[in-house]
């Protein structure tokens, strides 16, 4: 069977969910070769086997911290030039998306980015999007080279399937060429510890009616009881009420959740963008005319201070 | 030294109007009204600060699209760019992503330039990739999703937001820049600007000003194909409740029916 290579995100050595979903998914079209990269890139071994992983290239590098995305992407070369796969899966972070570009021009391939799901197909794999703030499903594949495909958070589900995983070590050389972007200086960012927001079963988003930063802990107590993550609006992030990591829409997250729940926001065009394709809908706004009601399965017009605390006591009672 | 700073800016289709494919499964352009995309406003805005922060800079808008892209040149303009290039041929027609980088690349060293900036990704494609693959095609350093950037001394600086980390980069020029929409607010052109910029050169280009051939470009030159769009069904009209004391209430009991809770 083919091989398809799949690259993984991890933070020192801890894999992040969307790559086991993307193992998931490259189980479909064939052999999941995965290439981790970086701090930690062989301790990811054993969460990979255990996802269908048939191997694992590591290479670890001070350059992958070093450089901007450039050295990633001559190490994923090598990887393809060692494997010769049927296609490339990546993340589709705005790294994930950049290596995958960059890859694409140096072997000669085209791209797809943000497919949402995956199958074989008679002429190679074939990609579903969800595009125009997801009023549209397409279905694409790529003509030219070697498939290399960017696939968004909670596509699929992820599913065990322990395979054999044997490391190897990956040469890399990096060149010179691209050690261009130095990376000063890096500064990661402090776990709230709620879930990731791409990554979380249920988001709770509040919006410019939230009225103020003191007000979002409103939010975060609803969020924290139905164990959510938590989101805002553009308007929220604009206003510096809740930090921009956390915005939902076109230039935010792009969430897909079992729920999503929004609070005092409007549903612009833009932010449906980034949940439209959210399983269940629920919207909390005084103004019955606001665009989100078109896109709810429950809503419930009236002002979020009365309904958010108390619907967070609600649960908290039913949870016990 | 004059700083040569290329914007390369998109004419997309209006987010807010009605867009949908067109029958060879392209982008429909014709039907719905297009503009320049507003994630690269922010781009010219960067590009104008850094300008006016040097001692001499020019700024050169680029755009590869149809005729009708002119109206995107033309905003870049009154907003203070210096002089645009457009590339128009009827075989761009349906042309990708890698196609348009080719494109792009060629027609930015055809230009000359120091820096070029972009947007963080088109409105309409959203694929947020050509910055990298322009660095990758013109083989300088990748300096991107920036929310704060500045030139100084030939080395352009900036702060990435990246998912677990922010990030300070910096490299040495020729670089490609792009710049989110936490960058900065863009201004509006000015009466004058607007004037201005009826007054500001525009050079167009066609594929063979670029040595570029129709078949690595176009529908027929793509290295995807769209076999299949259909438009999501709308979403079925869901429960609505009025707040009368019982809205938590009555929420809390479809979230406990959906097994939320
Ligand atoms: C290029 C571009 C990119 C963008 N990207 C994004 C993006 O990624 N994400 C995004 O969200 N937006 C984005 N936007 C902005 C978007 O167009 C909207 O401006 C924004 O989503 C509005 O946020 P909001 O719904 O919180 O605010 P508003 O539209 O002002 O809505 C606030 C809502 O709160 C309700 N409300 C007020 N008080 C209460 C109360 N006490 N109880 C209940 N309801 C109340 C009001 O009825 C109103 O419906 C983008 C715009 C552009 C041009
Ligand atoms: N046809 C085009 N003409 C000029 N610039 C473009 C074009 N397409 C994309 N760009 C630039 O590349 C950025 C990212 O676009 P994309 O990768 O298509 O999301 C945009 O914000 C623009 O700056």
């Amino acid at each position: 069977m083919a091989e398809v290579l799949v690259f993984v995100d991890h933070v020192d050595g801890a894999v992040r969910k969307p790559t086991l979903e993307l193992l998931t998914l490259a189980r479909r079209i064939g052999d999941p070769v995965a290439v981790s990269l970086g701090n930690g890139a062989a301790d990811t071994a054993s969460a990979l086997a255990e996802h269908g992983a048939v191997k694992v290239l590591t290479a670890d590098a001070p350059e992958f911290a070093d450089y901007l995305v450039a050295p990633k992407v001559d190490a994923l070369q090598a990887a393809y030039e060692a494997v010769s796969p049927a296609a490339v899966l990546l993340p589709s972070s705005a790294e994930g998306k950049e290596i995958a570009a960059r890859l694409a021009v140096r072997i000669g391939s085209g791209i797809i980015t943000d497919a949402v799901d995956l199958e074989a197909g008679d002429e190679g794999p074939v990609a579903t999007q969800s595009v125009f703030a997801a009023s549209f499903t397409t279905k694409s594949r790529i003509t030219k080279g070697t498939p290399v495909i960017t696939v968004k958070p909670n596509s699929a589900a992820p599913e065990a399937a322990p395979a054999a995983g044997t490391v190897e070590a990956l040469a890399v050389t990096v060149a010179d060429a691209s050690k261009g972007t130095k990376v000063v200086s890096r500064t990661p960012r402090e776990s709230t510890g709620r879930p990731d927001l791409t990554e979380a079963a249920i988001v709770v988003s509040g919006g410019r009616g939230v009225n103020g930063a003191e007000n979002f802990p409103v939010i975060e107590a609803l969020a924290d009881s139905l164990g959510a993550a938590v989101g805002a609006s553009r308007a929220a992030v604009d206003a510096g009420w809740y930090p921009h990591t956390n915005q939902v829409g076109q230039t935010g997250k792009s969430v897909s959740p079992q729920l999503y729940i929004a609070a005092g926001i409007s549903g612009a065009i833009q932010h449906r963008a980034g949940m439209q394709t959210s399983k269940t809908i629920v919207a909390i706004n005084k103004d019955e005319e606001a665009p989100i009601f078109d896109l709810v399965d429950y809503g419930v017009v009236g002002d979020l201070f009365n309904v958010v605390p108390a619907l967070t006591d609600e649960v908290k009672a039913r949870k016990g | 030294m004059s700083l040569r700073i290329v914007v390369c800016v998109k004419y997309v289709p209006d987010a807010t109007g009605d867009r949908h494919f067109a029958e060879d499964l392209t982008v429909d352009r014709d039907d719905v009204d297009g503009l320049l995309s507003e994630l690269d406003e922010y781009a010219v805005e960067q590009a104008l600060q850094i300008k006016e922060a040097a001692d001499d800079a020019e700024i050169t808008v680029l755009t590869v699209g149809p005729e009708d892209a002119n109206d995107a040149l033309r905003k870049a303009l009154s907003m203070g760019a210096d002089k645009g290039v457009h590339v128009e041929d009827e075989d761009l027609h349906g042309t990708d992503a890698v196609g348009t980088s080719l494109v792009l690349a060629k027609a930015i060293e055809k230009t000359g330039y120091d820096l070029v900036v972009c947007g963080m990704a088109s409105t309409d494609g959203t694929m947020g990739v050509l910055p990298a693959m322009l660095a990758e095609r013109l083989g300088v350093p990748q300096v991107t999703q920036l929310s704060e950037v500045s030139v100084e001394g030939g080395v352009v600086k900036g702060r990435r937001d990246g998912d677990t980390a922010t990030e300070q980069l910096e490299a040495s020029l020729p670089a490609v820049v792009s710049v989110t929409d936490q960058s900065g607010e863009a201004r509006y052109p000015s009466f004058k600007g607007i004037m201005a910029a009826k007054k500001k050169p525009v050079e167009s280009l066609e594929l063979d000003d670029l040595d570029i051939d129709a078949d690595e470009v176009g529908l027929e030159g793509a290295w995807t194909k769209v076999e299949d769009a259909t438009e999501r069904p709308a979403r079925t009209a869901g429960t609505i409740v009025k707040d009368e004391g019982e809205g938590a209430k009555q929420l809390a009991e479809f979230l406990a029916g959906q097994k939320f809770i």
